[in-house]
Parts: C-alpha cells; sequence; structure tokens
C-alpha cells in the first residue's frame, strides 16, 4: 500500500484490519492525530484526506491506497505554525488540548467546504452562492469536533479570526 | 475485528461475481460497517470494496435525478440540482452525522445503515437482530430512542438515516443489480419491518447491490422541509423527524407528502396523514387531525412514549411553518 502523508511518499504493509487512525500513529511514527473514542464520535482523529475532513478511526487504511493524508504534522511546525495554530495559542483554543489536532484539521477542511459554497443545515438559503461563517454556522460545521474540556469559545474565536473572511473574499471574487 | 479478505472491484460486474461469494459484504465508506466490525457485531469474510463504482449524478430524460450509490453524502447535498430541486433531500443529508462522516459515507452505505439500538451493539444482551431468537433486552430495557411505530415483540429498534426519511417523501426509486440482471423497486418497499425476522431488514437477495437511487422530477421545491428534533442541537441522531413538502392551490393542499424519522424500523411514510390532508384547507386543525391519524396505531414502550405527543406537535408545527412559506421556486 502506498499513501502520500504530508507531502511524502510512504509505503506500508500492514493487516489488512488497520485503521487509517493506526497506520499513521502505529506504524507511520505520527501520534499528532489522535484516537479518542475510535467510533467516529469525537473527531479527535480527523485527518484531511485529498484535502476533505475524515475520522480516521473509521477508515480501513487499504481503502485510502494512493490517497493523499494531511494530518497536523503536515499542518505546521514548531517555529512555523498555521495561522489557525497560532490562533488557537492566541485565544485559549484547548486546555488539555487532545481534540486540537482533530479541531484544527477539521476547521482547514471546514474552510475548504466553505470556499467551495457547501451549504449546512442551519443555512438559511440553500442555493446562496456564498455563505458567511456566522457564529451558528461555524457552530454547526465544526459539531463533529467535541471538546471535554469545553474550550469552545476560545475554538470558536480561533477559527472566525482565521477564516471569517472566506466567504467574504469568495463574494468579492463571484463579483470580480 | 475478525479477518478478512479485501478486494476493491474494478467494475460492477467484478462487484457482482464477489459480492456472490459466501460471507461477503459491500463495503462504502465504512463509517457503520468498520464500526460493526471492530465491535464484532458484524464478521464479514471479504469485503468488496465499491466505493469507486457509480459516483455519478445525472438528470434523467423525465426530467428527475439519478444518483449513483457511490457518490458520497456532501457530494449529493452540495450539488446545485439537488439544491435547488430537491432541498428537501439536500437538508436531510445536512441534518446527518458530522461532515467528517458525510464526507465519507456513501449514498448506497446511507440506505443500508444498521440500527443504533444500544442492545444490538451490546453482544452482551439478547438482540434478535444480531442473533434470530435470542430474544430483545430492549423491549423491557431502557427504549427511550426505540420505535412507536410498525414495532413487533421481537425487535422496537429504528433506522437511524435522516437521508432516507427525505428519500420516502420523495418518492424516490432504487436500482439494484444482481447476477442475475437489475431490478428497480419504490424506496419505500426497500425496508422491511421488523416482524418476527427482524435480521432481515431490505428486500436486497443475497449479493444484490444498490447503484443509484433515483428522484422523480416533482421535488416538492417551492414547499418542502426537514425538521430534526435530537437531544442536541447537532450530531445527533433523531427523537423525531419530519420530511415534508406541500402543494397548495388557493389554500387547499394539492399534493402533500410526509414521513417520519426516528419512530420506526424503516424510514416511514405518513399516508395516513397525507389521506387525511390531500384537498381539505390548510389550517392547523386540519394539521392536527392528520398527525393524529398518523399516530393512532403508535405504541409506547416504558420510556418512549413522550415520542408520540413530540411527533404529533413537530408534524403539526412543521405543517403550519410550510403553509405560511412564501413560494420561492
Amino acid at each position: 500500500m502506498r499513501l502520500t502523508i504530508n507531502g511524502r511518499q510512504v509505503e506500508a504493509d500492514v493487516d489488512v484490519r488497520t485503521s487509517l487512525l493506526d497506520l499513521l500513529r502505529d506504524h507511520l511514527g505520527l501520534p499528532g492525530t489522535k484516537k479518542g473514542c475510535n467510533q467516529g464520535a469525537c473527531g479527535a482523529c480527523t485527518v484531511l484526506a485529498d484535502g476533505e475532513r475524515i475520522n480516521s478511526c473509521l477508515a480501513l487504511a487499504v481503502q485510502y491506497d494512493g490517497r493523499e493524508v494531511t494530518t497536523i504534522e503536515g499542518v505546521g511546525a514548531p517555529g512555523a505554525l498555521h495561522p489557525l495554530q497560532r490562533a488557537f495559542v492566541e485565544h485559549d483554543g484547548f486546555q488539555c488540548g487532545y481534540c486540537t489536532p482533530g479541531q484544527i484539521c477539521s476547521a482547514i477542511g471546514m474552510a475548504a467546504e466553505l470556499e467551495r459554497g457547501l451549504p449546512s443545515y442551519v443555512t438559511g438559503d440553500l442555493d446562496a452562492e456564498t455563505i458567511e461563517l456566522t457564529h451558528d454556522e461555524l457552530r454547526e460545521r465544526m459539531s463533529g469536533n467535541l471538546c471535554r474540556c469545553g474550550a469552545y469559545n476560545g475554538i470558536v474565536d480561533a477559527i472566525r479570526e482565521t477564516f471569517g473572511q472566506i466567504a467574504e473574499d469568495a463574494g468579492k471574487r463571484e463579483a470580480a | 475485528m475478525t479477518p478478512f479478505l479485501y478486494e476493491r472491484a474494478a467494475d460492477r460486474q467484478g462487484a457482482l461475481a464477489l459480492g456472490a461469494r459466501a460471507g461477503a459484504s459491500y463495503l462504502g465508506g465504512g463509517t457503520n460497517l468498520v464500526d460493526l466490525m471492530r465491535e464484532t457485531i458484524a464478521h464479514p469474510e471479504l469485503l468488496v470494496d465499491v466505493t469507486g463504482l457509480s459516483r455519478e449524478i445525472e438528470d434523467t430524460p423525465e426530467g428527475g435525478l439519478r444518483i449513483g450509490a457511490g457518490v458520497k453524502n456532501t457530494a449529493v447535498a452540495g450539488d446545485r440540482r439537488v439544491r435547488q430541486r430537491y432541498p428537501l433531500l439536500a437538508q436531510a443529508i445536512l441534518a446527518g452525522a458530522s461532515a467528517q462522516i458525510r464526507n465519507m459515507a456513501t449514498t448506497g452505505g446511507n440506505i443500508l445503515q444498521r440500527t443504533r439500538c444500544a442492545y444490538f451493539y451490546d453482544d452482551a444482551a439478547r438482540c434478535n437482530k444480531r442473533a434470530p431468537g435470542a430474544g430483545c433486552d430492549a423491549v423491557e430495557g431502557f427504549n427511550r430512542i426505540h420505535a412507536i411505530l410498525g414495532a413487533s415483540p421481537a425487535c422496537v429498534a429504528t433506522h437511524p438515516s435522516d437521508m432516507c426519511v427525505a428519500l420516502a417523501a420523495l418518492e424516490a426509486t432504487v436500482t439494484l443489480e444482481g447476477q442475475d440482471g437489475g431490478r428497480e423497486i419504490a424506496f419505500a418497499d426497500l425496508h422491511r419491518l421488523p416482524g418476527e425476522t427482524p435480521e432481515v431488514e431490505t428486500q436486497l437477495r443475497p449479493g444484490e447491490l444498490i447503484t443509484a437511487v433515483t428522484l422523480p422530477p416533482n421535488g416538492l421545491a417551492a414547499r418542502s422541509t426537514y425538521r430534526k428534533v435530537r437531544d442536541r442541537a447537532s450530531y445527533a441522531f433523531a427523537l423525531v423527524s419530519v420530511a415534508a413538502g406541500l402543494e397548495l392551490e388557493g389554500g387547499v393542499i394539492g399534493d402533500v407528502r410526509l414521513a417520519l424519522g426516528g419512530v420506526a424500523h424503516k424510514p416511514w411514510r405518513a399516508h395516513a396523514a397525507e389521506a387525511a390532508l390531500k384537498g381539505r384547507p390548510a389550517t392547523e386543525s386540519v394539521f392536527r387531525e392528520a398527525a393524529e391519524a398518523e399516530l393512532a396505531p403508535a405504541r409506547p414502550l416504558r420510556d418512549n412514549g413522550f415520542k408520540i405527543e413530540l411527533a404529533r406537535r413537530v408534524i403539526v408545527d412543521t405543517l403550519v411553518k410550510l403553509a405560511r412559506t412564501e413560494e420561492t421556486v
């Protein structure tokens, strides 16, 4: 099995039962992605597969053969943080930090969805070309990531500061 | 997880040949099946990955839409044609699961997801669905989330899908392919009520594969909505949900579609309520009569009696709001 992980080609020969999460953590030395519930309920294991956020705990690694996966290790590094990582630090977007890699990967995936104009359950006009990242939109779109410390206020602030402009910018591009 | 073989199907014929083998299961996004395998509730010997097949959404010559079974939930809800012509379906999909899961889950897999009854998931409990003939611990157990309509002494589980409730209301059809050929059946006929055999959940024959769902031309887009009531604001299964579409002609109800989620072993098309609505004035008292008609046969268990009143109120309130909606399409 061959995957591109954080821009690097990797080969793996693992038991077919191995989840993408276990492949990353136990076989490829990438423990940044966290195992919370291991049943798709908490979002701690969120990674990006070809740019789309998924729960790596529910993914059989073998199904991702040939795909491109980005984990928190590929988002930023000490000294070269992603703007969202910096915003999480500034806004106290975590307490214990266990859900944070999943929150950050999820928010990056969410920003891409918003940029393509994908609606959510709380979007009033399903056919709208652009959707503003309101408080309600953000909370609905991030509902797949739980934080048991309850750092939601900081998480919401960090994401809004980083990605709040996206919808507006997309609107301007349409107009131009 | 019990060991298994994994094969990625290259085409439909290959998938059907593999799917016909003993112990084979088709695999979509895996969001439900992989979890059930990990919990040792499901133990297929062969997984046939069909996520590479049937990935298109196409217009039909009749003016409807044909959604391939391999299309991801996110892609269906994001499709412009679905959003404009079948907003009920887009809304229902977006009400389900989380964005991560919708990015993984396929249309076919969503339809075939298993119940979230805790006794089905707990292999220390008795469950007729998991072990036919074993008995059911939910009937006398904690059954707050269980069925109020169409249940049997053998099984009181509910079907968890939101998408399927909209498909029932929209009168979709399902295309099935087997080694002996294909067939088309009404979506409403695909899932079964539990009766004495709750382990048989659909009309699918062994080895048969869902390849597409077809939506008829009329999506009731002008007045339709999916309303979901759950224990938290997002990312939870429905206690009760309502998919509703309404056509009004001078204040009188023309075509009307109503389906309920969270209340039965299958997406529940509310035929009795629809019959009580057609041709009548769109007033709150008529809506209440319709809800009463649908829920008359409802039977509560120890903990879920609240669902009957909840369903009644949600049906009435949803129809009241729909009747007031300005036509936008």
